[in-house]
């Protein structure tokens, strides 16, 4: 964070200034990375399980032992160990699935689409819901919306997710039927059109399969309220206070002044601004829903990468464990990242 | 120093805690104490939360008194299974004829020592990183804080998931996995504070006194960032709560028979359909302990930490 | 130019009804305004802003305005519609507040600002306005129009700030233009300057101008009329070149406040206040 702002706008000196944020960015990048990496490899090496006797099994001679943990690497120092490591997770190879038998990549390539998916269409309801709530509950401040962005947010809070979504279940698909289960497709209907993007939702309607897509909207309704909902009440609770902290400011007054009606004075003086900080909230509920896919694709029998990494666990499997945590903290990152050149972008001072 | 606090005057303990000239450093410090409560009762969702989390305290301390059945082993597998709530099993049976609500009242006791276990442990650990960070600066600072930076940047579920994963399923290990996720906002906040601190006149003082760094972090620093971070941790329990008891839903947390909450609602998952109470009444806990905690923690703030309370 | 006065505020009233009781912070302000300039002066708290701000009609929210007449060229701003209101707002009545810093948008350029004032008052399209935004920038002495136009309020001094404002609000051509503390945040040398610029633009366009200060020896230097607000009321009324007559206790205790080259006194004496003023 850059305390002073700078006056003077002299080229070369903002060039360089520039280069430097630049600089330093990739390098809190790379060290970001780096980390990521190292805790993912302590936590491979923490396991109490012997990887070798997990290959040869606990009676096998010494000499094939040893020759499996050689090829294994496991003989050599600990560092040399990381940086072989290193070098195949900056190349996307973390070994084998035990479960799949696939590189744990190719699994993750395949599944990512469907939590990306899910994810998404999450923060979608969260931003298009939490946003005005939060703004009319900053405007009309003590009023039934503000009271119920309250509750909504105090709920969003508490409630644990894997259990919202079960009653959600239990409601909407095995009391009132009103949408399809768990799944992403009903079987019959998941040969009629050949995955391209991954996501089905764009599969389905670019290859004119109507009623596949309509099936795909059913399934996927509920896992993405869910999410959404989630989104929507840290969304709309963070809207609520930058705005407020927004409507307290002498430009606003300065807006009504002139003369503004309090639709443009609210939306596009307060709400601009406001959409500064908003940026990293947004970013950070993104996360989170990628975070809360783990929990939400169990129980809805997603096959994304939260149940990948959830069946792997069951079934110890260590690389997919690792890689799957590596993907989703690297995903992290990059929302990091992607957030702060908004900002960069949204807050001229910044610039 | 004067002498020991003198009794309150006839003129009522009201108007002792409330004197502008306390006469010793506990009537002002009760007299502080007494004026944040009566912001944090003008809250009553506040009071509603406390009384919460003391009624889960309440439960947890008497809960063999409380609960009508044992928790772990249950009646006869051929009639007591998969009751409805009645008047006999308040929640109803789970599918080992178990009484939900009995389990329930001891699960709490797990609950409550994940999250005093998981405070104990990641509190200290954020406070020392974040106030040597802070006072030090320089490439301790640096080092420290790139350090923190790389556990936020793993999603909290997530990376417990993967210790969980490689150090074994259990409550232990829960526990120090949530714990090892839980430390680096603490560091943050702490190295905050500790920056504010650091510049400040009196720490000068105790400097030119020739105090000890350790002295100075420990005796001085520590203690003026200790209730910004309570208020953190308290904010931070009914995470502590959810994450613990997803680790439980996964089957990573808690093993059976151990009545844990989570646990229960994934048990409860496959007679969801039919038999909804055995998912439906754990989980209800698991939000109205949350809640509670949430509800303080917002109270708590509002007292301890006006500036942020927006 | 007619006789008419442009406003009329007699016995104004602002009341703010807060949890622990109700605060009046103006108390019964009466005056007339027509196309001249008067100056009101007094201390922090003493109402002379919230007198300002409920002639605009933007007293904040728990507050209340009362008044026996509050009427602008014949309107009556206490039961005109939020549209008619809003029409005199920006249009007719204006306010340049007191530091750009924080009355101007960070994040919209000064161009667009100035822009949106103008549009919101006239029928125009977008060359028109921009044209008018630069001739206003001219106006206000900016050395380089279209590039200030440009800027972000953040990318320009103080100086500048306030002359952007002084632009955005005199851009509709406004009758009465209300300066709240218009140079307080300001360095002394710049502020003759922003003050210059006002004095020429409120004569150019015959506009009549509140000048709200705390600062009395400015006020009487630039306005016709000074009213004296202590806790909410006027306490006197003169002629700014009459100051010296002043009789009301509190004006001149203000007057001994300032230090002067001829008589140099010291320790300058402070100001002692009488609870009987706020009666």
């Amino acid at each position: 964070m850059t305390g002073a702002t700078l006056t003077q706008s002299g080229g070369h000196h903002a060039l360089r200034f520039f280069l430097l944020r630049t600089l330093q960015f990739i390098a809190v990048l790379a060290t970001t990375l780096l980390g990521l990496v190292a805790v993912t490899f302590f936590i491979g090496r923490i396991v109490p399980i012997d990887p070798v006797i997990a290959i040869v099994g606990d009676r096998a001679p010494p000499h094939v032992y040893a020759r499996v943990r050689q090829e294994l690497g496991l003989d050599l120092p600990m560092i040399q160990q990381f940086w072989i490591y290193l070098k195949k997770a900056i190349s996307g190879d973390f070994g084998n699935s035990v479960l799949t038998t696939n590189p744990v990549m190719t699994d993750i390539i395949n599944v990512f689409p469907a939590t990306l998916e899910l994810a998404t269409l999450g923060t979608i309801i969260g931003c298009l819901v939490g946003i005005p709530l939060g703004v009319l509950a900053a405007v009309k401040r003590g009023s039934l919306v503000d009271q119920f962005v309250r509750v909504l947010g105090l709920v969003g809070y508490s409630v644990p997710i894997f259990w919202l979504g079960l009653m959600a279940l239990l409601l909407f698909y095995a009391k009132l039927g009103w949408v399809e289960g768990p799944g992403r497709l009903d079987v019959t209907y998941s040969y009629m059109y050949t995955p391209v993007t991954g996501i089905v939702l764009i599969d389905t309607l670019m290859q004119g399969q109507m009623d596949a897509f309509w099936n795909a909207v059913s399934h996927i309704i509920l896992p993405t309220c869910l999410l959404g909902y989630f989104s929507l009440a840290y969304i709309s609770r963070m809207t609520r206070s930058f705005m407020l902290n927004e409507l307290a400011q002498e430009y606003v007054i300065a807006a009504r002044v002139k003369g503004l009606s309090e639709i443009k004075v609210i939306w596009r003086h307060a709400l601009r601004n406001a959409a500064v900080p908003l940026v990293t909230v947004i970013a950070l509920s993104y996360a989170h829903l990628l975070e809360g896919s783990v929990l939400t694709e169990t129980i809805f029998a997603w096959p994304g990468l939260g149940q990948y990494i959830t069946n792997s666990l069951q079934n110890a499997d260590m690389n997919a464990v690792l890689g799957g945590t590596l993907v989703i903290g690297t995903a992290f990152v990059i929302l990091n990242l992607l957030s702060d050149l908004l900002y960069r972008l949204l807050d001229p001072r910044t610039r | 120093m004067s002498s020991a606090a003198s009794l309150p005057q006839p003129a009522g303990l009201r108007a002792w805690l409330l004197s502008p000239e306390p006469t010793s450093r506990w009537q002002a410090r009760l007299g502080r104490a007494y004026l944040g409560w009566r912001t944090f009762t003008k809250n009553p969702l506040a009071v509603f939360g406390l009384g919460i989390v003391l009624l889960l305290l309440l439960v947890a301390l008497f809960a063999n008194f409380l609960a009508p059945y044992s928790p772990v082993t249950g009646g006869d597998l051929r009639t007591a299974r998969l009751l409805p709530p009645s008047a006999a099993h308040w929640f109803g049976t789970d599918d080992q004829a178990r009484d939900i609500y009995s389990r329930v009242i001891y699960g709490s006791r797990i609950t409550l020592w994940v999250v005093l276990l998981v405070s104990v442990i990641a509190t200290p650990i954020g406070l020392l990183i974040g106030t040597v960070s802070g006072y030090l600066g320089g490439w301790v600072d640096t080092v420290l804080m790139r350090l923190t930076d790389i556990f936020l940047a793993f999603p909290r579920l997530v990376l417990a998931l993967a210790f969980v994963a490689a150090l074994g399923p259990g409550i232990e290990n829960a526990i120090i996995a949530i714990a090892i996720t839980s430390w680096p906002p603490y560091a943050r906040i702490a190295r905050a504070e500790t920056l504010m601190i650091r510049n400040s006149d009196f720490i000068a003082a105790v400097k030119l006194q020739g105090a000890s760094t350790p002295r100075i972090i420990f005796g001085h620093v520590v203690p003026l960032c200790v209730s910004s971070l309570i208020v953190r941790v308290t904010l931070d329990m009914a995470g502590i709560i959810l994450t613990a008891a997803g680790l439980g839903f996964l089957g990573l947390g808690a093993q059976p028979p151990m009545p844990e909450w989570g646990a229960m609602v994934a048990t409860g998952r496959n007679y969801l359909i039919d038999q909804w109470w055995v998912a439906a009444m754990p989980g209800l806990a698991i939000f109205v302990v949350s809640l509670g905690f949430n509800l303080l923690g917002d109270g708590l703030r509002d007292v301890l930490d006006p500036k942020a309370a927006k | 130019m007619t006789t008419k006065p442009l406003l009329e505020v007699e016995d104004l009233r602002v009341r703010f009804h807060l949890r622990t009781g109700t605060v009046e912070a103006v108390r019964g302000v009466s005056f007339t305004l027509g196309r001249e300039r008067l100056g009101i002066v007094g201390e922090s708290g003493s109402g002379k802003s919230q007198t300002g701000r409920a002639i605009l009609g933007l007293t904040p929210p728990p507050g209340e305005v009362i008044a026996k007449k509050l009427t602008f060229d014949g309107i009556d701003l206490l039961t005109a519609s939020k549209r008619t209101l809003r029409t005199l707002r920006g249009g007719r009545i204006s306010m340049v507040m007191q530091d750009p810093k924080y009355s101007l948008n960070p994040v919209m350029t000064i161009g667009e600002q100035i822009i949106e004032a103008y549009q919101a008052h006239t029928r125009s399209g977008r060359a028109e306005a921009r044209d008018k935004a630069l001739a206003m920038l001219e106006a206000v002495k900016m050395r380089d129009p279209a590039r200030v136009f440009s800027l972000y309020p953040h990318e320009v001094s103080g100086g500048m700030g306030q002359r952007a404002m002084i632009a955005m609000m005199l851009v509709t051509d406004p009758d009465l233009l209300i300066a709240d503390e218009p140079t307080s945040a300001l360095d002394v040398t710049v502020s003759m300057e922003i003050l210059r610029i006002l004095d020429e633009l409120v004569a150019e366009r015959g506009m009549g101008l509140i000048f709200i200060s705390h600062d009395l020896k400015l006020v009487s230097s630039f306005c016709d009329r000074v009213l004296v607000m202590y806790a909410g009321r006027v306490v006197e009324e003169l002629e700014a070149k009459n100051l010296r007559e002043a009789k009301h206790p509190y004006t001149q205790g203000l007057m001994r406040c300032l230090p002067t080259l001829a008589n140099d006194v010291r320790p300058l004496p402070t100001l002692s206040r009488d609870p009987a003023w706020a009666q």
